[in-house]
């Protein structure tokens, strides 16, 4: 019985150092009740899930390489670090938000989304994902090293995402309703003009600062 | 050293470095000829990985230069990427990838007109050719490091800093290392490392980091 005791002390002796699990599961909580305004609407609850579901894997994307030493040796390649930055960005959206638009369109069924929001679904998709891999890409980065990561990831990038959020569901709704759309599309476009080349820079900043 | 400063490829000028709130060594100067080796030597924490990690511009040093043929690591940090070879204490293997695609994803980032000649070659010469198509994963941690070692040949680079390579291999892949660092420096390339066993390095200079530790350290200012 001492045993059972000697795990949980140790236990939660290192949930208490280091440990980002419960915390990681309260955060998680209070910011997935945080977007439930915007899940009204049959496009807001597939944005608002779509969205989680791509935070899920941030945290790996710098990690992995981080751990084993990889990062090292990406920064002592002789090119910009920008550029394979990017490609590890091209590669999580082609990974986990292309899977998340190809199932879309089904789940958009399931939920009973009028036909008219259809098209502008996956367009605000194709438009809005991109940036969450970029911004994302950004504060996976920013956290590596940090403790209680994965909780500090979701606090610095779900604001961020927010915006993208607000006009993806904003154009849809309107399409339903139809109502003009085209103001909405092009501030998801131009938010992810925005991103395209700012986050790859923080992100490298921050990876060097990782790695040092 | 007894070269003189001109023929001195690869030089540091009075480094210093610091890690956290500790100074690691200061007032560092080598030089290295081309076809040169130098080892680091020092016990535990007196900064042998940090001064490679530096060498390699993964660490920035508080003071001082580092210098190759003349240009200072600073002012081309791509160009300095491409002319050296890192080996850290991790080996940087992904294990669902196989030996053969480990190696060719670092060899291809390093110069990406690399052929599958010189792929071949490198994992022969390390005596991975047959585990070649394995997934990392079934590697033991010797076999690790040999598919680790393999990259220096898989793609060419002047320069190695090499942080205990010996770690994991046995007395023939020892033996193989020695062969493959002379073969380097009969190149005109220069080896750095640091090493807890003894490896016949022919003419190689020795460098004691403690003789650069810094005279009061930062703990004891605090006490």
């Amino acid at each position: 019985m001492s045993r059972l005791w000697t795990v949980v002390q140790r236990d939660l002796r290192l949930a208490l150092r280091q440990g980002s699990d419960s915390l990681m599961v309260v955060g998680f909580f209070v910011l997935t009740v945080t977007l439930f305004p915007f899940e009204r609407t049959s496009a807001g609850i597939l944005w608002v899930t779509a969205l989680l579901a791509s935070m899920l894997s941030l945290d790996r994307l710098f990690l992995a390489d981080y751990e084993d030493g990889s990062l090292e040796l990406l920064t002592l390649t002789p090119t910009s670090l920008e550029i394979l930055v990017m490609g590890k960005i091209i590669a999580h959206w082609l990974t986990t938000a292309l899977p998340i638009i190809a199932a879309a369109p089904i789940l958009a069924v399931l939920l009973h989304l009028q036909e008219d929001g259809f098209i502008t679904l996956m367009l605000t998709f194709l438009l809005g994902t991109p940036t969450l891999s970029l911004i994302g890409a950004m504060g996976a980065a920013l956290v590596l090293g940090a403790r209680r990561g994965g909780v500090l990831l979701s606090l610095l990038i779900l604001p961020l995402y927010i915006p993208v959020l607000i006009f993806a569901v904003g154009a849809v709704d309107a399409a339903v309703q139809g109502l003009p759309l085209k103001g909405h599309l092009l501030i998801l476009g131009g938010i992810l003009l925005a991103a395209l080349p700012l986050a790859p820079l923080a992100t490298v900043a921050a990876l060097r600062q990782a790695v040092e | 050293m007894t070269q003189s400063a001109a023929e001195a490829l690869f030089r540091a000028d009075d480094l210093t470095c610091r890690r956290g709130e500790r100074l690691v060594f200061q007032g560092l100067t080598f030089a290295v000829p081309a076809g040169g080796a130098l080892f680091l030597l020092g016990p535990n924490g007196s900064g042998k990985s940090s001064l490679l990690r530096l060498l390699a511009g993964l660490l920035k040093q508080l003071t001082g230069t580092v210098t190759w043929a003349g240009e200072p690591l600073s002012s081309d940090r791509e160009a300095h990427a491409g002319r050296l070879h890192y080996l850290g204490h991790q080996d940087s293997l992904k294990n669902v990838l196989t030996v053969r695609e480990n190696l060719l994803f670092w060899a291809r980032l390093h110069d990406p007109a690399v052929g599958d000649a010189k792929i071949d070659a490198a994992l022969a010469a390390l005596s991975l050719a047959p585990l070649a198509s394995l997934p990392a994963k079934l590697l033991s941690a010797g076999q690790r490091r040999r598919l680790a070692l393999s990259r220096l040949l898989a793609a060419e680079a002047p320069l190695w800093l090499l942080d205990e390579p010996s770690v994991g291999l046995d007395i023939a892949s020892v033996a193989r290392l020695e062969e493959m660092i002379a073969a380097h420096r009969a190149g005109g390339g220069i080896v750095i490392l640091s090493t807890h066993v003894d490896l016949k390095v022919p003419d190689a200079g020795q460098l004691f980091l403690d003789q650069f530790a810094p005279a009061v350290s930062t703990q004891e200012l605090w006490a």
